[in-house]
């Protein structure tokens, strides 16, 4: 299934949740949207399930006009952030809710509901759970219960809502790798929505990066973290250095100094530099762009996390390698190995 | 693939044994004297006593007073029986219209967003702070032969006020908070999303309505409705005004009360008194039982 959103618009009051979206999503994607609390993203992801409404815009699956349908008759399955479980339904009945309330013509006999509701609870691993009620549920349980409730009705495609939000971290990591191999397995067309850039890139095949209620940039997850489109996109993914600087007379100037960067094809004005803080390489005063001074290091797992004060006045936090001796008060020079400048 | 995943079960009853520490602590801690402390008990239960279990055992030994014989005698009575008739019908009608109208009024103020909301919890919440005499006169007023309607209903006659239909909607008017009020709160806290999952995998409205609302809401439904029960059995303001104490026909069980007291009948007064009082007294074991499950529903939808 294929799915196309056209220049979708949804405004609550004055506030653009959506503000002219446009989407394409492949067969059998497993697709993330990514962004900041407000972003728009689960808006999004309601109005392709039909929960909501776009004020303008196109949806279709399978190039049909989606929005013809209502939630009912979409076909789509979806996960709830906080899972929304049927409270008073034994698990097994949840997960056999979306098969019992088919119209009769189309209803599975009682023994073939039964049978279908074993194998999906044998494909989430919660089999042995069938006949407990949510609330004796973990939340990482819950979870796959959701999922498993929303795979019952065979959906054209799957959504889900901030999936591993609500769990600890530990559950979050296993749920992760979990929900890659079952996308493998079952092969529908997912979209998941999260605000965590880590999850976004270890699960998904491509990311959409959404800030105020537009797309910032579309691509895979390598694309999305090593050529961020825009200033968002960088200072979003990954841990970023920004620096205010001027490109004027074709140099890039940091307070008054004039830094030893390429300024080709640079708009002149204030714009702003990012760098992530790996790709800072230290080295000996006067050996790169900056000078500084490194006022406090801490140990970081494989790195060590150095505070440097720049001679510009900003004070930045880099990662340098273990093995680089770095102590409180060295003078240093860093060269940004990658970086990019973005107006503005 | 094994996974070691958080108990939400065992860590809530931990937070409960955290709880309930705490409060052993501030018991040491408490400083009032015994003595203040024995005072204060003393006062709360005598006050009790007084005035609310003397004047229940009051009602049973007067009920009693001539033995059990003079009792059932009384409660045979033509008049008592169609009393309680009248009652248990009105009761049934005003509880049944109350259950659909506070269903759809709790439904519509929880679960959708419209202006006027606020305005319409506060009429639901009219016939609270109006005297029921005035919702008794307001029926005379539009029912009544110089009231509003009064002559369109001579001319097809149908008779209102001094009949069932004029205690009844005044027993509804009155009995109408009940049971929104119970609903509003429980299905506000529930929110819409088993709703919204339900009509995502396909349900439709009456089915979401039948198999995911109602049992959620089940527990506040039957609270909602025993208490409304029990005001309209035991409602006596509003129906007075329209009821016309016709004997044997338009009175209800508390009218009756007051007519045979009036006519020193204790033993006839008191016996149906009593049957009254035996209904607050199930009531009160009813609410008590479902006011648990209540709980009970909340501490699930807590983890």
């Amino acid at each position: 299934m294929t799915i196309e959103v056209r220049n979708l618009v949804k405004k609550f009051g004055s506030f653009a949740a959506l503000d002219g979206v446009d989407l394409k999503v492949d067969n059998g994607e497993l697709l993330a949207l990514l962004g900041p609390s407000g972003s728009g993203k689960t808006t999004l992801l309601r109005i392709i399930a039909g929960l909501d409404w776009p004020d303008s815009g196109e949806v279709s699956f399978n190039g049909e006009d989606a929005l013809a349908q209502g939630a009912r008759e979409r076909h789509v399955g979806f996960v709830f952030q906080h899972y929304a479980l049927f409270r008073h339904m034994t698990v097994f009945e949840n997960v056999a809710f979306g098969l019992r309330v088919q119209p009769r013509a189309v209803r599975k006999e009682e023994a073939a509901i039964r049978a279908r509701v074993k194998e999906l609870l044998d494909l989430v691993q919660l089999d042995w759970l069938a006949d407990r009620y949510p609330s004796q549920l973990s939340g990482g349980q819950r979870q796959r219960i959701a999922l498993a409730r929303a795979l019952a009705i065979e959906p054209r495609i799957l959504l889900l809502d901030e999936p591993f939000g609500a769990l600890d971290a530990k559950v979050r990591k296993e749920l992760r790798k979990w929900l890659r191999s079952l996308h493998h397995e079952i092969n529908v067309t997912s979209i998941f929505v999260t605000h965590d850039q880590e999850e976004a890139l270890e699960v998904a095949n491509r990311v959409v990066v959404m800030d105020k209620g537009r797309i910032e940039q579309i691509g895979s997850p390598d694309d999305v973290y090593e050529s961020p489109a825009t200033a968002f996109v960088h200072g979003f993914i990954g841990e970023s250095i920004e620096l205010p600087v001027r490109i004027a007379d074709g140099m890039v100037r940091f307070g008054d100094r004039p830094l030893a960067l390429a300024a080709d094809g640079l708009v002149p004005g204030a714009s702003r530099l990012f760098v992530r803080r790996h790709d800072m390489l230290v080295g000996p005063p006067g050996s790169g762009a900056f000078e500084g001074a490194v006022q406090q290091v801490r140990n970081f797992g494989p790195v060590q996390r150095a505070e440097v004060e720049l001679a510009g006045g900003e004070t930045i936090e880099i990662d340098a390698p273990r093995d680089k001796e770095l102590r409180a008060g060295d003078a240093i020079g860093l060269q940004p190995r990658r970086y990019r400048i973005f107006a503005g | 693939m094994t996974m070691q995943l958080a108990d939400s079960v065992s860590l809530s009853s931990s937070e409960a044994k955290a709880r309930a520490h705490a409060a052993a602590a501030r018991d040491n801690l408490r400083t009032e004297p015994r003595a203040v402390r024995i005072v204060i008990i003393t006062l709360a239960v005598s006050f009790l006593s007084v005035f609310v279990v003397l004047p229940l055992v009051v009602v049973f030994a007067q009920a009693f007073s001539r033995g059990i014989l003079a009792y059932l005698a009384a409660l045979a009575e033509p008049e008592a029986l169609s009393a309680i008739k009248l009652t248990l019908l009105v009761a049934a009608i005003s509880v049944g219209l109350n259950l659909v109208f506070g269903l759809v009024a709790a439904w519509a103020i929880a679960k959708f967003d419209f202006k006027g909301r606020t305005f319409l919890i506060t009429l639901i919440d009219l016939p609270f702070s109006v005297s029921p005499v005035i919702s008794g006169l307001v029926f005379v007023l539009l029912f009544g032969a110089q009231g509003y309607f009064g002559g369109w209903l001579r001319d097809h006659d149908i008779q209102v006020l001094f009949a069932v239909p004029g205690i009844a909607l005044a027993t509804t008017f009155v009995t109408f908070p009940f049971v929104a009020r119970a609903l509003i709160p429980l299905m506000q806290e529930q929110g819409t999303q088993e709703e919204e999952a339900a009509i995502s995998l396909g349900a439709s409205g009456l089915q979401t309505f039948f198999r995911v609302t109602l049992p959620n809401i089940k527990w506040g439904v039957l609270y909602g409705v025993l208490l409304c029960n029990a005001r309209a059995m035991g409602e006596f303001g509003a129906v007075s005004v329209v009821s016309g104490h016709i004997r044997g026909e338009t009175n209800t069980m508390p009218l009756l009360v007051e007519i045979l007291y009036n006519e020193y009948q204790f033993v006839a007064a008191f016996a149906i008194a009593s049957l009254l009082a035996m209904l607050a007294l199930i009531t009160l074991i009813a609410k008590t039982v479902l006011e648990r499950h209540l709980a009970e529903g909340h501490d699930a939808s807590d983890h």
